[in-house]
């Protein structure tokens, strides 16, 4: 688990760099034997919240700010708030289960090696020969301050060239709200319309 | 849900620096890391902490849920909205460079009312989640 990804090491920042990850990543993988080993729900529901925080400090190391924030805005914040109150509704310990233990542990640990096998045809970090960053992102990278005029070319793409993309993206969330009003709301929903 | 001071000072001063800095993570997003749905979540993620700290009865008094639905198809219409006015000008849909005599201005106008959109959406929805499931009683 403790392998930080494939980067050319060049200089010393990047040598602290890759250490920063190694060592994010070692706190992560051993929050998740903790929240497999722990049988306490509210304290599986804080390590969430803490797995959720590395993974933002993770991303910020690897220099992807938008995805930081939002990991540690929705990951350590609003989901660990939706589990604590799911949790008010349900028991507060995991029932042990003793069914066909070393089949499930040969089944994750299987599924575990195949996604390990499936990194190692994965372009290396920021690699520029990758394809992904072959296809579209040049002539993004080339037009867009011509095109669009704004410094954070994020924003340009996620906006403008892939807008069309962004907009299904906000149907996506405006659904999954309906749906959480209309499968749980229902004596909420009469108040509501009353208000409103 | 709690009568306790210190949470109650500390949360009072916490939620407008949370607001202010989704405000500015929604309307700087042009220049810096961020965009409509990083607010959207901070921005709600504050209102969140309103009513945890306060209670969820008191939060709904501040912004009730009929108002929150309303928001949530308001931000996808703003969305949707700019893509039309684009479309009725001429240009294909959500192509921004419609919106104003100088295209680069438009799509300038076109990503600040989409992500506009997008933060409105995200917000409303985010708080709906938190009011329907904290509103639940054990059955």
């Amino acid at each position: 688990m403790a392998t930080a990804p494939r980067k050319t090491v060049s200089t010393g920042g990047a040598v602290v760099e890759h250490l920063i990850v190694v060592v994010l990543l070692a706190l992560l993988a051993s929050t998740a034997v903790a929240v497999i080993r722990l049988t306490n729900l509210f304290a599986v529901v804080m390590l969430f919240g803490i797995y959720s925080l590395l993974s933002a400090s993770v991303f910020l190391v690897m220099n992807a700010g938008d995805v930081a924030f939002t990991e540690a805005a929705v990951g350590a914040g609003i989901a660990t708030v939706l589990m604590l109150s799911t949790m008010a509704l349900c028991a507060p310990r995991e029932m042990p289960s003793r069914r066909n233990k070393p089949l499930r542990l040969l089944l994750v640990a299987l599924t575990g090696a195949v996604l390990v096998w499936g990194t190692m045809d994965l372009p290396g970090f920021g690699d520029p020969s990758a394809p992904a960053n072959q296809h579209v992102a040049p002539r993004y990278i080339q037009e867009s301050p011509r095109e669009i005029g704004i410094p954070n070319m994020v924003s340009s793409i996620l906006a403008s060239y892939r807008g069309f993309d962004t907009f299904g993206e906000v149907t996506v969330i405006f659904t999954a709200g309906l749906g959480v009003l209309m499968l749980l709301a229902g004596r909420r929903r009469k108040k509501g319309g009353e208000e409103s | 849900m709690t009568r306790q001071p210190v949470l109650h000072v500390t949360a009072k001063f916490l939620i407008p620096l949370i607001m202010l800095f989704a405000l500015y993570v929604q309307f700087h997003g042009e220049y810096s890391p961020g965009g409509g749905f990083q607010a959207g979540v901070i921005f709600g993620a504050g209102l969140i902490l309103y009513g945890l700290v306060f209670g969820v009865e008191q939060a709904q008094r501040v912004l009730p849920l009929g108002v929150l639905r309303v928001l949530a198809a308001l931000g996808v219409l703003l969305y949707g909205g700019v893509g039309m006015v684009s479309l009725l000008a001429g240009q294909e849909f959500l192509d921004y460079g419609a919106l104003s005599a100088d295209p680069v201005a438009g799509q300038h106008l076109g990503i600040l009312l989409v992500e506009l959109g997008v933060g409105i959406t995200v917000t409303a929805v985010m708080v709906i989640i938190f009011y329907v499931f904290a509103g639940r009683e054990k059955t």
